[in-house]
């Protein structure tokens, strides 16, 4: 089985989450720039966080055989802090990088006019960096956010096949599939989604543009949890090639719009042994 | 140790081994820099997926190269620019401009902070490409002795670093001496290539 795991903050991570991933198939991941739980107070904190997600974080990965590709952002909730609003200048550089694979995490947080503002320029920079977009919808007032995010996105003219909205459930899914973007869910251990309602959603929608993540990082989050949404599918009825299409290849035809995507061998289905490493096959009990 | 001696080599590889669409990048690249240097910052960035990232010689890809032959084909006369470059690049980038240093002419050390940095990570790729004929000239004997050590921590070859046969002395065998100590009282294995630098500087200890 092979995964790809289309949001997770692998900076938050330890190398024990990573040698799990790889054993429980995980070859790709996209790592969207985000909040850390502290708030930062300058613009360099940024600069040295994206600098970490192009440089030292995947050359992490790479030593367990994970490709780490990533997005860039100013996030939403520190879209409202002056002090962190000029990083807005300097993210043109930084998506300009060959492993920078979408703009984000974009979107709303509370739904203020700063954060109206820095979305809708971040979308002229994806824009014009050919790039897709990640979009955060809000966990306070998810509903209304979700739908002000498909508002925004329809305005600036972005095709909708190149947007994401993530964290989404069973109220957002509709309205977000309907406008022809990407659904992105965020499977956690307690909270937004579980797995058994992922399988759910997937025999009333389909699987087509859909992304299941883990959106694992500092908080109570588990990078295994695409996995166990595989395990979940197949439990409940789904083939091995209905797993490889939402977990491999839906993502890898959403961040391929950028034209950046790096997969080497991890590209081809018959390349399961990784650098002759069987711990990195993706094969469950290892 | 490189079998490339100038940028001159470097460039013939390319030509006879790199992908069309590679040569076709790097000539539009030239040109579009050479036409406004203003736009190096962003044509530097995208030479990877314009030239995919196959290995090609001395452990350089395809990508580097192209990368390395833009940097060597401009001149240097003001640091601060490649400065820029290695300060706002992704890992490849930085490894790029640190593989560049001795193919560019340079005002002397003006690069040695670069080498600096790229010491004091923990990427073993810029650490390697960090002692290049460039940082090997140039770094002083200190920093040399603790790079050169960090490489054998890190299990970066010393075959792949410049500058040993000249740069070895009795104090970086004596540093070399103790790491071997600690290694065997932990019962774990001493890289092969030690044994050259410490039989050259026998201590009356050993
Ligand atoms: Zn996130």
């Amino acid at each position: 089985m092979r995964i790809f795991d289309p949001h997770i903050h692998m900076t938050s991570r330890t190398t024990d989450d990573y040698e799990a991933m790889a054993a429980a198939g995980v070859r790709a991941v996209v790592e969207p720039a985000f909040w850390l739980g502290q708030p930062r107070t300058s613009v360099g904190s940024f600069i040295d966080y994206f600098d970490a997600l192009v440089g030292w974080e995947p050359f992490r990965a790479q030593g367990f055989g994970v490709r780490h590709h990533c997005a860039i952002a100013l996030n939403p909730k520190e879209a409202n802090d002056p002090r962190c609003r000029e990083v807005l200048d300097l993210i043109d550089r930084y998506l300009a990088k060959d492993r920078v694979v979408a703009l984000g995490e974009v979107g709303y947080d509370s739904m203020t006019p700063p954060e109206d503002e820095a979305f809708a320029r971040q979308l002229e920079l994806a824009e014009r960096h050919e790039l897709p977009v990640l979009v955060h919808t809000p966990h306070r007032d998810k509903h209304a956010g979700t739908l002000r995010s498909l508002d925004v996105v329809r305005e600036s003219g972005l095709p909708p096949g190149r947007v994401v909205l993530d964290h989404l459930n069973e109220l957002t899914v509709a309205p977000v599939l309907e406008s022809g973007s990407w659904a992105g869910f965020s499977i956690y251990p307690d909270t937004k989604m579980d797995e058994r309602r992922m399988v759910a959603i997937l025999r009333e929608y389909g699987t087509e543009r859909i992304l299941v993540n883990s959106a694992a990082d500092w908080g109570r989050s588990d990078p295994l949890k695409t996995r166990r949404t595989a395990e979940a599918m197949l439990a409940a009825g789904f083939d091995d090639s209905d797993v490889d299409r939402v977990l491999w290849q839906n993502p890898v035809e959403f961040y391929g719009q950028s034209g950046r995507l790096d997969l080497g061998e991890a590209l081809e289905p018959a390349a399961a042994s990784f650098q002759g490493s069987s711990v990195l096959r993706g094969e469950p009990g290892e | 140790m490189t079998a490339i001696a100038t940028a001159r080599d470097l460039e013939a590889v390319f030509l006879t081994d790199a992908p069309e669409q590679a040569l076709a990048w790097l000539a539009s690249a030239r040109e579009r820099v050479s036409r406004n240097r203003y736009e190096l910052p962003s044509v530097f960035a995208g030479a990877g997926r314009a030239c995919g990232r196959t290995p090609l010689i001395d452990g350089l890809r395809t990508d580097e190269i192209a990368r390395v032959l833009i940097l060597a084909w401009l001149s240097w006369r003001d640091p601060e620019p490649l400065m820029d470059l290695y300060r706002w690049g992704d890992a490849d980038e930085k490894h790029a401009v640190l593989s560049a240093l001795e193919h560019i002419e340079l005002d002397g050390a003006a690069a040695v902070p670069i080498v600096e940095d790229a010491l004091r990570t923990n990427d073993t790729r810029l650490i390697a490409a960090a002692l290049g004929r460039y940082g090997a000239q140039h770094l002083p004997d200190p920093a040399y002795r603790h790079a050169i050590l960090k490489c054998v921590f890190c299990g970066i070859p010393l075959d792949s670093v410049s500058g040993l046969p000249d740069r070895a002395d009795a104090e970086l065998a004596r540093m070399l001496d103790d790491f071997v100590r600690e290694r065997i009282a932990a019962g774990r294995s001493v890289p092969e290539d030690v044994w050259p630098i410490l039989a050259r500087f026998p201590s009356r200890s050993r």
